[in-house]
């Protein structure tokens, strides 16, 4: 996902569930961010301050905190298990970039490494979540 | 929680009407409608987006002939403007290479994509929905809230069979159901309106088998100028000439 997308969605999300909490402040948002994802870091928090920025007093004072998930692939036919970053490395750039914009294309791109299917499953470290958002009231 | 959910809605608010072009089997025409539905879009003044959203067998951009185009970034995704059209697809990442995804996955990705889009403001979003009634139909069914469908057919007997259960499923949903085009008519056709009548789905016209359309795949001049084309624009004449996209047929 797009790291400008991926802050809106964040934000946007914290949002609601601070107004369906009835929080007059947000002061901790946790996230979860998996690594097939591949968020440039930099660009996401970068992104976040400047979405914060623009919203009313109910996140100015919010603090993110990031949790990062290593991604594990594993395959349907086979069985085998391997990490996302073991692939990552017989991938050339335009790949890479590819499954960063759409990181299920990783099924286009990624082979099991024992058997070659296609068909495996992220068991870990797929997608940004959020959390939790702590509060006052 | 998934934060992508939040923002499909703001995705798609400048966005009058959103047309899913479905219907119950593969083989029957969708994409061809779809794509020709937007080109005819786009040359009667209309803002139009074209999504593809079959996953596995992407081909809008075979029939519109689109190659050597990319999305921009911009505070996410921006198709690119072909044809008078903005285009989204897998193909931008997955290229000519197969996509074999499915399950859990065709949902993250149909979420993804609808997340990072930026359609901006749009007369007319046309999707070319995949065959049947699985995980995309559901999908968009739950994350675009405006949707409308409208429903290809041939007058085969297996494909009307499965339509019917397509739009059986609609209105028990209660989405709006724009009506149908019967694609491939044949002069011996038995009628399909008088067979999915019963479901209270207009029928919106028939389209003659155009020998003529495979010469025009992948020529936007040549499809423009088709008979399944004209035969399109008559059957969704009120569609198309609209202005400001607000009512239905």
């Amino acid at each position: 996902m797009h790291e400008w997308a991926l802050a809106e969605g964040v934000v946007a999300t914290a949002i609601k569930v601070a107004e369906r909490e009835g929080l007059r402040e947000i002061t901790e948002i946790r996230v979860k961010i998996g690594e097939l994802q591949q968020t440039d870091m930099e660009v996401f928090e970068f992104a976040l301050k400047e979405i914060v920025r623009l919203q009313s007093a109910l996140l100015r004072r919010a603090r993110f905190l990031f949790e990062h998930e290593p991604a594990v692939l594993k395959c349907r036919v086979c069985g085998t298990e391997w990490a996302f970053k073991d692939a990552l490395k017989k991938l050339d750039e335009e790949q890479s970039e590819s499954i960063h914009f759409l990181p299920e294309t990783a099924h286009v791109y990624v082979r099991c490494p024992n058997c070659h299917s296609p068909d495996f499953e992220v068991t870990k470290g797929r997608g940004v979540w959020l959390e939790s958002i702590s509060g006052e009231k | 929680m998934d934060p992508r959910l939040s923002i499909i809605e703001e995705r798609l608010k400048d966005v009058k009407r959103v047309i899913a072009v479905a219907g119950g089997k593969g083989g029957i025409g969708k994409s061809s409608v779809s794509a020709t539905l937007a080109i005819v879009l786009a040359r009667a003044g209309h803002r139009v987006g074209l999504l593809d959203l079959d996953i596995c067998g992407p081909s809008t951009h075979v029939i519109l002939g689109i190659k050597g185009v990319y999305p921009t970034e911009d505070k996410g995704i921006v198709p690119p403007l072909v044809h008078g059209i903005r285009f989204m697809s897998i193909i931008y990442y997955a290229g000519d290479n197969p996509s074999p995804i499915r399950g859990a996955d065709i949902s993250n990705l149909i979420i993804e994509l609808l997340t990072i889009t930026r359609w901006g403001s749009l007369d007319f979003l046309v999707i070319d929905m995949p065959p049947g009634i699985g995980d995309p139909t559901l999908d968009v069914i739950r994350f675009m809230k405006r949707v409308e469908f409208l429903v290809v057919t041939t007058p085969s007997k297996v494909a009307i069979e499965t339509v019917r259960k397509l739009v059986k499923m609609l209105a028990e949903l209660g989405i709006p159901i724009t009506g149908l085009v019967e694609n491939m008519k044949m002069p011996s056709s038995l009628g399909i309106g008088q067979s999915l009548e019963p479901l209270g789905v207009p029928l919106l016209g028939g389209i003659a088998f155009d020998e003529g359309l495979e010469q025009a795949v992948g020529d936007v001049e040549k499809l423009a100028e088709s008979c399944f084309a004209q035969e399109l624009t008559a059957a969704l004449r009120r569609i198309i000439d609209e202005r400001g996209g607000e009512s239905h047929v």
